[in-house]
């Protein structure tokens, strides 16, 4: 115990946030998502040590596994990702702060309003069972609501990948 | 059944015996610590064992396909091929390019052969034989094997090789597309067994009418979905025919063209054992795991059940590369978005069906009659637009 926290939350803690400040400095954009991925990777393992196995494995299935490599493959698709040629202090990085520090301060204020006022005597036991009744009967609306949403991304993307016909006709 | 004789009930849980025995040298706070490591150990040491096995036995059977003995010069048979290459890949040079991002190229082999050996930690190899017996077990499987595609992005990159980076992106993109299909394919099996942890799911395929055992791939829904979910499993591990990003005589081998020596044999290792992990789960999801395959032969200790299939499993997949050629990018794409993402959409609204029908034969005829007619009317659709016959060469005539 360090401070009345676990060792192991320590260690995570640090690999999660030297990913994220990887994430922010380092000059090569595919490097800086790669430390992103561990920053992810370490979030999971802080759900996982709060009992939230199904947060945990959702986090690795959905952030490591399709947004770290979308990520990837956006700065592969769009430029040259051999090269760093550009600097890290852009002349922006002060509009960059700011924006930075406003969503920090809202989402702080965010979670310090919704805090209980003492701490949960004993972590709740949450099964994927409970998850999934839950999702089926309290939640149906907005995972319905998802689910749309989902559909049509994948529609529009599917019309933004189609040839184009009746143009290519006209000409 | 092996209850009833403790010979027989000891002989099936001959490892777990011995495991709770070596524990027993501990002081009792260490126990639970000693036993996860023996567990790790024995998957560390009995899943390259049967690698080691699988690659001489699949070059025996290729050579056998194409006419030709295979490896037999060393030792008896040619047995001890593995031994021989594991000291050739120990003692090549370890080759990095000179512009490669070395330590990206460093760590790609390594995050790729620690997130495979992650997967087998919920497998249950036998009866109480499981590392961890997760209730999200089967979601803890698909989210290490996502984290593969990751590394297979890794290598491909820092290579700074065209050909690497070429068959990284089709690695990627393979994956990706049949990633959908197989985790849909399994849903089906969740949805019955009705629990996410794979013991459960054994424990589920457990029961015998008569003689025969209660496999999920025995009903409609379930044939449907282990056909699906080899598929795509062969997509996952790039097996032959789904082989395009190592593709040899197009890409010289995919992302990892410049690796050499110990890390390239890695890569190999990486990829064997995703496949040992993937056919693991076929057979835990509807293969009724370690089950027996008919009552009478109950007496036969689980983990040899479970080693018996996925040795079948290695078998048909060596008869598969052996057989059939190598599809095409598009041929790839269109087959994993326009064919198994509906039909495995469709399966999981028989398996529901399955669930509220009830007993009885309306729920076989309903689910085979639905399953069938899609099978038949998608594959005729998606054929017709196939234009078979002579390959005509854009640029090559």
């Amino acid at each position: 115990m360090i401070f009345g926290l676990s060792v192991v939350f320590v260690l995570t803690s640090i690999l999660t946030v030297a990913g994220a400040l990887a994430a922010a400095l380092l000059k090569n954009l595919v490097h800086c998502a790669l430390s992103l991925t561990v920053t992810f990777a370490g979030l999971a393992l802080l759900y996982l040590q709060l009992d939230a196995q199904f947060a945990g494995f959702s986090q690795i299935l959905v952030y490591i596994g399709a947004v770290a490599i979308l990520v990837v493959f956006a700065i592969l698709l769009t430029r040259g990702s051999g090269i760093p040629e550009y600097r890290s202090y852009s002349s922006s990085w002060l509009a960059g702060v700011a924006i930075a520090a406003g969503v920090f301060a809202l989402l702080a204020w965010a979670v310090v309003t919704s805090l209980p006022a003492s701490p949960a005597s004993a972590a709740p036991q949450v099964s994927v069972q409970q998850i999934g009744q839950a999702l089926m009967s309290g939640y149906v609306l907005p995972l319905e609501i998802v689910a749309v949403l989902l559909t049509v991304a994948l529609i529009g993307a599917v019309i933004v990948a189609m040839p184009e016909a009746s143009k290519g006709d006209a000409k | 059944m092996s209850q009833s004789s403790p010979f027989w009930t000891n002989f099936d849980q001959v490892f777990v015996l011995l495991r709770h025995w070596i524990e027993s040298f501990f002081p009792l706070w260490l126990q639970p610590a000693v036993g996860t490591v023996l567990g790790v150990v024995a998957i560390v040491a009995a899943f390259p064992g049967i690698f080691a096995l699988t690659t001489v036995l699949e070059r025996k059977g290729l050579g056998r396909m194409q006419n030709r003995l295979g490896p037999n010069r060393v030792g008896p048979l040619g047995i001890l091929q593995p031994v021989a290459d594991g000291i050739k890949s120990l003692t090549k040079e370890d080759i990095v390019p000179l512009t490669a991002d070395a330590a990206v190229h460093f760590l790609a082999p390594v995050v790729l052969v620690i997130a495979v050996f992650l997967g087998f930690a919920v497998l249950p190899i036998g009866r109480n034989m499981v590392l961890a017996n997760l209730d999200a077990g089967l979601l803890f499987f698909f989210a290490i094997g996502a984290s593969t595609e990751l590394s297979v992005f890794m290598a491909g990159w820092s290579s700074r090789n065209k050909y690497s980076l070429l068959g990284a992106m089709r690695a990627v993109a393979q994956m990706i597309s049949y990633e959908v299909p197989l985790l849909l394919s399994s849903v089906v099996a969740v949805m019955i067994a009705g629990s996410l942890s794979t013991v459960k799911i054994v424990e589920a395929q457990s029961g015998f009418t008569g003689i025969f055992p209660h496999w999920y791939v025995f009903t409609p829904w379930g044939f449907a979905g282990f056909a699906l979910f080899v598929v795509a499993a062969l997509a996952e591990t790039n097996r032959s025919p789904f082989d395009l990003p190592e593709g040899e005589s197009e890409l010289v081998a995919g992302y990892f063209t410049e690796y050499s020596g110990f890390k390239f044999a890695l890569f190999f290792l990486g990829e064997y054992l995703g496949m040992f992990s993937i056919a693991g789960f076929a057979i835990t999801l509807f293969l009724g795991g370690w089950g027996a395959p008919l009552s009478i032969l109950g007496f036969v200790p689980s983990w040899a059940w479970f080693f018996a299939k996925l040795f079948c499993a290695i078998a048909f997949f060596i008869w598969l590369r052996g057989t059939l050629p190598r599809l095409r990018q598009d041929q790839l794409m269109n087959f994993a978005w326009k064919f198994m993402l509906p039909m495995s959409l469709l399966n999981l609204l028989v398996a529901g069906a399955w669930r509220f029908l009830g007993e009885g034969w309306s729920r076989w005829v309903f689910g085979s009659a639905v399953l069938l007619l899609a099978y038949g009317l998608l594959g005729r659709v998606l054929m017709r637009h196939q234009h078979l016959g002579a390959r005509s060469y854009r640029y090559a005539d």
